[in-house]
């Protein structure tokens, strides 16, 4: 299977790319658009703002390439957000596959932003990405915008109210949480993607 | 909901991980790599290693052992020591830590601060604040506390240094007492319910874990959002599966 890691300037690539390998599976790294046009599976990997993450695939002329990928992809992170119609984040238009808005937090007493840390996974419709997930199986969380729960929501997490953990919406998915770090859990969920 | 964090510091000296008490006397507890394994094991929520020779030796922090540790573990890293810049972040980041965490050198240039929040997003700044309570009855900040001969009390007062730190973008605060470090006595309660009361953003208890309960007052009584030790854990005194087992008894939010 070719795996193809979007090189759009995420610093977790390194990280996503060790987690892959761990699961057996030895994935390019490529900024290329003939490249990911032909990966059986795409990964979009990433941390940081959504406006510098949109500037670069927009430098990169990755932006339609995205958009018009059939095969299955899965969005990290920012990653995932970038998926989205539109960041509050910098007021970033994103690449508009998952209708959704990416929205602060709430400005909640006691409520620390950036979430920092492992929370749980609530699944919300059944999926085959979700295979396998228990009850109090949690992810480890780094993020200060979330995307509200909607018709592309699998799975929830709760801080200050619910936010989507897990998204899908046809061939694209998304996983707010960093599967790479979230031990079996997310190495668990990235097997499912790969199973696809 | 979010789960309290539990996490093993492991001092770096040459590619090794050690150990001192106040900061003094540096005892070897072995290789980088197979610790990082250990704790993971255990049911660590996240390691944290300063490269604690870096910032006072005047040199960048080895991204060789980084990567090491990056391809070996599944569960997040922070990387402290020696980052002066957004390139020496970029090294460290890039070689697989999620975060980086600055002590001395924003003492020394705050706007370090600025530049990495800018280049990398506030969730990846970690800012570490050495703090000590002076004569006069006021927490002040200590730089260069890797070599105690180096070692300086700034005029800086700790709370107001770490009100500083979150204006310019920093993510999480680590706040080590030094007067408890390394001697089990308990984490200062009430230093860090005087930062926690200034601190929007998450908070991290570091210095003075001697038993379980001192974990539970740290999140029950401050409610800090982690809580960092060190020698508890590599001395064996805690085993970690039994204090996230006490934790949860005690109705603490702990992951499994």
């Amino acid at each position: 299977m070719a795996l193809v890691l979007v090189d759009a300037g995420g610093t977790n690539i390194g990280s996503v790319r060790y987690a892959l390998q761990r699961l057996g599976v030895d994935a390019e790294l490529s900024a290329d658009a003939a490249a990911i046009r032909a990966a059986d599976k795409v990964i979009l990997p990433g941390v940081g703002a959504a406006g510098p993450g949109m500037a670069r695939l927009r430098g990169l002329g990755l932006v339609e390439v995205v958009r018009s990928l059939t095969q299955p992809v899965l969005g990290v992170c920012l990653g995932m957000q970038l998926l989205c119609a539109h960041s509050e984040e910098g007021d970033t238009d994103c690449l508009g596959v998952i209708p959704a808005v990416v929205r602060r937090f709430a400005e909640v007493p006691g409520l620390r932003v950036p979430q920092m840390g492992w929370n749980r996974l609530q699944a919300v419709r059944e999926h085959v990405l979700l295979a396998g997930l228990g009850a109090d199986d949690r992810a480890y969380f780094v993020h200060g915008y979330a995307v509200p729960v909607g018709g592309y929501t699998l799975a929830t997490a709760d801080y200050g109210g619910p936010f989507s953990a897990v998204v899908a919406r046809g061939n694209f998915h998304g996983m707010q949480f960093h599967p790479e770090r979230s031990a079996g859990v997310g190495a668990r969920l990235l097997k499912n993607f790969l199973e696809l | 909901m979010l789960s309290r964090r539990i996490i093993p510091c492991l001092d770096v000296r040459k590619g090794r991980v050690v150990k001192g008490v106040r900061f003094r006397d540096h005892v070897d507890m072995g290789d980088i790599v197979e610790r990082a394994r250990h704790y993971r094991d255990a049911g660590a929520d996240e390691l944290v290693f300063y490269d604690i020779g870096a910032s006072p030796e005047g040199r960048r922090v080895d991204v060789a052992w980084v990567e090491r540790v990056a391809r070996e573990l599944d569960i997040p890293f922070c990387v402290a020591g020696g980052i002066r810049s957004v390139e020496d972040a970029r090294a460290v980041l890039y070689a697989g830590a999620d975060k980086i965490s600055v002590n001395s050198p924003a003492l020394a240039r705050p706007a370090l601060i600025d530049e990495l929040a800018e280049a990398f997003g506030v969730q990846c700044v970690v800012v570490g604040v050495d703090s000590l309570r002076d004569a006069d009855g006021e927490w002040r900040v200590r730089q260069y506390t890797g070599d105690p001969s180096r070692t300086q009390v700034l005029a800086r007062r700790t709370l107001d240094w770490i009100a500083e730190a979150q204006r310019r973008g920093a993510g999480e605060i680590v706040l080590n007492c030094m007067g408890s470090d390394g001697v089990r006595q308990g984490y200062d309660l009430e230093q860090l319910a005087a930062a926690r009361a200034i601190c929007s953003v998450p908070l991290v208890a570091s210095g003075g874990a001697g038993t379980p309960e001192h974990f539970r007052d740290a999140f029950l009584q401050v409610d800090a959002d982690a809580a960092l030790a060190a020698s508890v854990f590599h001395s064996g005194a805690i085993a970690i599966p039994e204090l996230k087992r006490y934790l949860r008894a005690q109705g603490v939010i702990i992951r499994q």
